[in-house]
């Protein structure tokens, strides 16, 4: 019975995941070509309210905008807080900061 | 062909029966491999969609953003600072941002108060984000209360609510009418949050934000550019998430180190010299420890990547939501658009597969070459 084989069940295993692998490349195909217009309309959002910052994070205005953060805004809430705040060990401070701070650090 | 092909099947065939006789120790190993390939590719996909869709959006954020900094914070600028930027050739247009934030006891959470430059937000009115109105259960039509600065009540009405498609920029946000926003804040019409700034030669951005900063040493100036570095870069291998991630990748390094470190086990140096005095070649053995790596670590990678896949894009990355959460009460509802390419798989499969199958074949390679008699001994 060479269809009962082990190395076809293998081989059967490894095409079917093949298979949903083209199909996920088809799908975030697609699903890019639908969200292209809803991506224009963020976009368009931010070009009227000049807006600066993706609302990711709301718990703290240093992390509400990422990009408006000063060097301060870490020590803001008491002499030892460095970081209490999740999404502040989730994401780095920004470049131009990391710049200017480099000397200190 | 047909032999070389027929010769892999056999050996496949061989593998799997004797990946078949240690079940147990097999299935854990491929289950924690799945998991790792899993978590990697989580992060890999979301963080890039992420970034990818930040930098289409934020393609159309102000060119230059200019703050006053007074004692090394941000303080309101004198609209005056206008007039003095309009002056500078190559400037095309500066506008005032008028923005800030406010707390809601009731819910304890922040938003984004900001007044729209061209919008028929009128005195009494307001518009607010998805986040919001599913925070506070405020829906058009219905009055939202503000505190001023004086302890007053405002009693706004929610004209309109941003569209879900949005969240992602507009969750916490509040649009208001600037005679509204100076009730709630106080502060002299002469001052504003900030401005932005548009140019007429983008080439030229650099030079005018030098002039601005010699004109104006009290501000500082963000550039567009900056903001989408800052998008690119925010996310990196430094973040605490990641930390936690590689060190459930350590921890199956760790099983997989052991595994394999330790050589091969009493029982399968046997089965090597059991098929060495059989007549197999060190060539057979090399290849069925090859087809033995690559069943596990191919396999593993498969379900990894696309069980990766369902988490992301289908099931919003629940499993990173707690975090990604963190301690906010609004948080955007939004599901990431799957940017994904074949370099990044291509990465992760250099990464995962390749490593373990050569480091399969050469503890064999080393037994297989050995002779039998001794081996079986």
């Amino acid at each position: 019975m060479d269809t009962l084989r082990k190395s076809n069940l293998f081989f059967l295993y490894l095409a079917i995941n093949l298979i949903l692998f083209c199909l996920m490349f088809a799908h975030a195909s697609f699903k890019k070509e639908t969200a292209r217009g809803l991506i224009k309309e963020k976009g368009e959002m931010v070009r009227a309210l000049q807006l600066t910052d993706l609302c990711l994070f709301t718990e703290a205005s240093y992390t509400r905008h990422l990009s408006q953060a000063d060097l301060h805004t870490a020590f803001q809430d008491s002499p030892m807080s460095l970081e209490h705040f999740p999404s502040g060990s989730l994401v780095g401070p920004p470049p131009g900061l990391r710049k200017i701070n480099g000397k200190m650090d | 062909m047909g032999k070389w092909i027929e010769r892999q099947r056999n050996i496949i065939d061989f593998t799997l029966s004797s990946l078949l006789r240690r079940k147990g120790k097999n299935v854990a190993l491929v289950c924690v491999y799945t998991f790792v390939v899993f978590l990697l590719a989580s992060v890999m996909f979301f963080i890039h969609s992420i970034k990818k869709e930040a930098s289409i959006i934020l393609k159309d954020a102000p060119e230059m953003v200019i703050q006053r900094m007074i004692a090394g914070r941000h303080e309101l600028i004198p609209t005056g600072y206008m007039d003095k930027i309009k002056n500078i050739r190559g400037v095309s247009s500066v506008k005032p941002r008028l923005w800030g934030y406010y707390y809601d006891p009731v819910i304890g959470a922040n938003y984004t108060l900001m007044v729209p430059e061209n919008s028929d937000v009128h005195a009494g009115n307001i518009i607010i984000g998805q986040g919001i109105s599913r925070a506070r259960l405020a829906f058009e039509g219905d009055s939202m209360e503000f505190r001023s600065h004086d302890g007053k009540i405002i009693d706004l009405e929610v004209k309109n609510i941003l569209s879900l498609e949005s969240e992602l920029v507009s969750s916490d946000l509040v649009l208001i009418s600037e005679d509204d926003f100076r009730r709630l804040f106080g502060g002299s019409k002469e001052y504003v949050t900030d401005l932005t700034l548009h140019v007429k030669n983008p080439r030229e951005l650099s030079t005018i934000a030098v002039k601005i900063a010699e004109l104006l040493p009290d501000t500082r100036i963000i550039l567009r550019d900056e903001i989408l570095r800052t998008y690119d870069a925010v996310f990196n291998w430094r973040g605490g998430m990641m930390i936690v991630i590689l060190l459930g990748a350590l921890l199956a390094f760790i099983i997989f180190a052991w595994d394999k470190a330790s050589g091969l086990s009493q029982e399968e140096r046997k089965e090597i010299g059991i098929l060495k005095a059989i007549g197999w070649e060190t060539s057979d053995v090399i290849l069925m420890k090859f087809w033995e790596g690559m069943v596990v670590s191919l396999s593993s990678f498969l379900v990894g990547v696309l069980l990766a896949y369902g988490h992301v894009f289908f099931a919003s990355s629940a499993l990173f939501e707690p975090a990604l959460k963190g301690w906010a009460v609004l948080y955007p509802r939004f599901k990431p658009v799957p940017f994904i390419d074949a370099s990044q798989l291509a990465t992760l499969f250099f990464l995962t597969v390749v490593p373990y199958t050569v480091a399969t074949i050469i503890p064999s390679w080393r037994a297989a070459t050995v002779d039998p008699d001794s081996v079986m001994r």
